[in-house]
């Protein structure tokens, strides 16, 4: 009797550890359709597909580029080179299987003709043969994977958020010139998070420096004091971490309360200190310096409208995601804008896509024709307390970074 | 060797931890029999009410680790009366699915109410400041932490063990029926377990929050730890919890200091050799269930 129970308990924990590994434990069983527009499908109506994760541990990244999406729509009301756009809105969790789903909804059942969103590279990755095969016009929003505009690049494929070498590279020479010349680098353990500190170590080497260590926590590690002592105990000068949403908030915090503060630089991407984790991570922020492309303190005419425009209209402060949904909406409309409305041929969309080039909250906009990659400002940023407060100061511009594309 | 010292002081204080979360389902599984699956739930609501009082109402975290528990006993005191009573006659499967579905029903409350952004908690200035031992510094809170679990699981034991009401526990943890027979009133008993579980489990995610932070799905990953370190340590034993605890935070800090990258299979490894060698774990107790 008591072996079965404990049989049964290893089945379940066995069951939740799936679960949870796949972030599919919490997929909504319908749909969250939530058509804007009224939803006549008749010919003076564009359709755009949306697969983002509202449920999940990306959840609040999802809500964010929604939210940025419809700001920007609702800015030009709803319309685009004399037609209405209609959004639909699939959750996809972050679950590449459950994206695929409904990509292949969107396409048959709803017909769009533009598609818009994913996250997680893993999902981006998932659709890209389906996009590809059915040329179903796809401008990623977020995930950053090199791969999607390297070796998975398609025509149909364009990208307006980051990549992860971005990321990773901007910071690489700035870090040698501005920290010292040995750094120890400590990366969640999953593919984003080792593609960005390639990029930055691989940088950072170039420019002269040394990595003196390695550490690749799990993803979701909830205590960071073993690795803490063990860098605390190496002769860097200092620290290069990747780690985003609760894992930047733990390490962040811990980082301070083992001391490591004192001793060491603490550098990472803009996740690290995103404008929706600094309010939970305190004084601990103090000092650390980020790479990024958009920054909410970032001083130009169009973020000072972007940012001014998002609190009116959702009441909190504009994240790095909000950013992203803006920008995919404006690029939308502006190739609607340039066909005259006709989105009939994919490839005239993407022609027109690939050509959208204007001055973005984030800086001066446009794509690699080659990778079909953003090339944009990267911004270092440096974390300082104001009226009680910690805020991103932007410290450096390095501009025109531009993906190699291999 | 300094670093070897540190990193056990790490080891323990991550086990006691892990002490501090578990304990509750461990005191619930061990006496009443039932598999809480929705522990991590209680823990969570713990958390999330401690969020609402240190930032909103009383800026108290002292307060907050009082009300919360309360607050998640409420709960658990409904829970039990209304649902969990029943299932009392139908085994352990309805049992988990039970509570496994009540896990879900939270996590979709939760969410809707708190949303979905990280949060933290605040730890109080008074356990704020660090500590230098043998050359390193360490966080005065995960000091207290340790405090913690050894008081929580020094209090259980002498109840358990040393008060009449321990006694009337072990006796209906053995026969249900006679010791209703004898006059005690069983009903209440098991009531008071498991709200007993619940305040541990709300206690457990305040006392928790301040490290590991609020954040989408944390109940199901807190669920796991708590699962593992109840296997390891054997089913209905408070010491062996608190054994598995230790064994288990030690264990994985040393993985990470020396294999970074096995960490995790470590555990597991030691779970599954556990299950071999000892089916009822480490401490657990070879009672048939009546």
């Amino acid at each position: 009797m008591k072996k079965s129970v404990v049989m049964s308990l290893c089945v379940v924990a066995l069951l939740l550890m799936l679960s949870a590994c796949g972030n599919s434990a919490m997929n909504q069983a319908g749909g969250s359709d939530e058509g804007e527009g009224n939803g006549s499908s008749s010919d003076d109506t564009i359709k755009i597909g949306t697969i983002l994760p509202f449920s999940g541990v990306y959840a609040s990244l999802g809500k964010d580029l929604s939210a940025g999406m419809k700001l920007y729509f609702e800015s030009v009301d709803w319309k685009a080179g004399g037609k209405k756009i209609e959004l639909i809105e699939e959750d996809t969790a972050a679950d590449p299987q459950e994206a695929l789903r409904r990509t292949r909804k969107l396409m048959d059942q709803d017909q769009v003709d533009m598609l818009t969103g994913a996250v997680s590279t893993a999902v981006a990755y998932a659709i890209r043969d389906e996009v590809n095969s059915n040329q179903l016009p796809y401008l990623a929003s977020h995930a950053g994977g090199n791969d999607l505009t390297r070796g998975e690049r398609s025509d149909y494929i364009w990208r307006s958020s980051f990549s992860s070498w971005q990321l990773g590279n901007s910071m690489g020479q700035w870090a040698y010139e501005n920290v010292g010349d040995q750094i120890y680098v400590a990366a969640a353990d999953y593919a984003f998070g080792k593609e960005v500190s390639a990029a930055f170590m691989e940088a950072y080497r170039a420019a002269g420096g040394e990595v003196v260590g390695e550490v690749y926590p799990p993803l979701g590690n909830n205590d960071y004091a073993s690795y803490l002592t063990t860098i605390a105990d190496s002769e860097a000068d200092g620290v290069y971490a990747f780690f985003a949403g609760s894992d930047a908030v733990r390490f962040v915090q811990q980082f301070e309360e083992y001391g490591l503060k004192e001793k060491f630089d603490l550098l990472g991407s803009g996740w690290l200190v995103s404008e929706d984790l600094r309010e939970s991570i305190g004084s601990a922020a103090e000092g650390i310096y980020a790479a990024s492309f958009w920054d909410y303190n970032l001083e130009n005419e169009q973020n000072q409208k972007f940012v001014e425009a998002y609190e009116a209209a959702y009441d909190r402060r504009p994240t790095v995601e909000s950013l992203e949904g803006y920008d995919a909406a404006r690029i939308i409309v502006e190739t609607i804008e340039a066909l005259d409305g006709d989105v009939s041929d994919p490839d005239k969309v993407i022609e027109a896509m690939s050509a959208v080039e204007f001055d973005s909250p984030r800086g001066p906009f446009a794509f690699d024709q080659e990778t079909h990659h953003v090339i944009q400002n990267m911004y270092i940023l440096e974390t300082v307390t104001e009226n009680g407060r910690t805020e991103n100061k932007v410290i450096e511009k390095i501009e025109g970074v531009q993906d190699p594309g291999e | 060797m300094e670093i070897i010292i540190a990193q056990l002081i790490n080891g323990v204080s991550y086990g006691m931890l892990l002490f501090v979360i578990t304990c509750g389902l461990a005191l619930v599984f061990g006496i009443l029999g039932v598999l809480n699956l929705a522990h991590g739930s209680l823990y969570m609501i713990g958390s999330y009410v401690a969020y609402s009082l240190t930032t909103t109402f009383t800026q108290s975290f002292w307060t907050a680790l009082i009300v919360a528990p309360l607050a998640v006993a409420v709960i658990a005191l409904v829970i039990e009366r209304t649902l969990l009573r029943v299932t009392y006659q139908l085994g352990h499967l309805s049992q988990v699915l039970l509570t496994f579905g009540l896990a879900y029903v939270f996590h979709d409350l939760t969410k809707w109410i708190w949303g979905s952004n990280v949060l933290s908690i605040r730890v109080p200035d008074l356990l704020s400041g660090s500590v230098t031992i043998v050359g390193q510094t360490f966080p005065l809170y995960r000091l207290v932490v340790i405090g913690v679990g050894i008081i929580i699981a020094a209090g259980l034991w002498w109840i358990q063990n040393k008060t009449r009401w321990g006694a009337i526990i072990r006796a209906g943890l053995s026969d249900r029926e006679m010791i209703g027979a004898l006059g005690v009133n069983i009903n209440l008993v098991f009531t008071t377990i498991f709200v007993l579980g619940g305040i541990l489990a709300g206690f457990g995610g305040v006392v928790a929050s301040p490290i590991l932070g609020l954040y989408p799905d944390m109940e199901f990953q807190t669920l796991i730890l708590a699962l593992i370190v109840l296997v390891i340590g054997g089913l209905g034993s408070i010491a062996g919890t608190f054994t598995a605890s230790v064994l288990v935070g030690v264990l994985e800090t040393f993985g990470r200091y020396l294999f970074p990258e096995l960490s995790m299979f470590l555990i597991f490894g030691l779970m599954a050799m556990i299950l071999v060698w000892r089916p009822s774990g480490l401490l657990g107790k070879q009672v048939v269930e009546g």
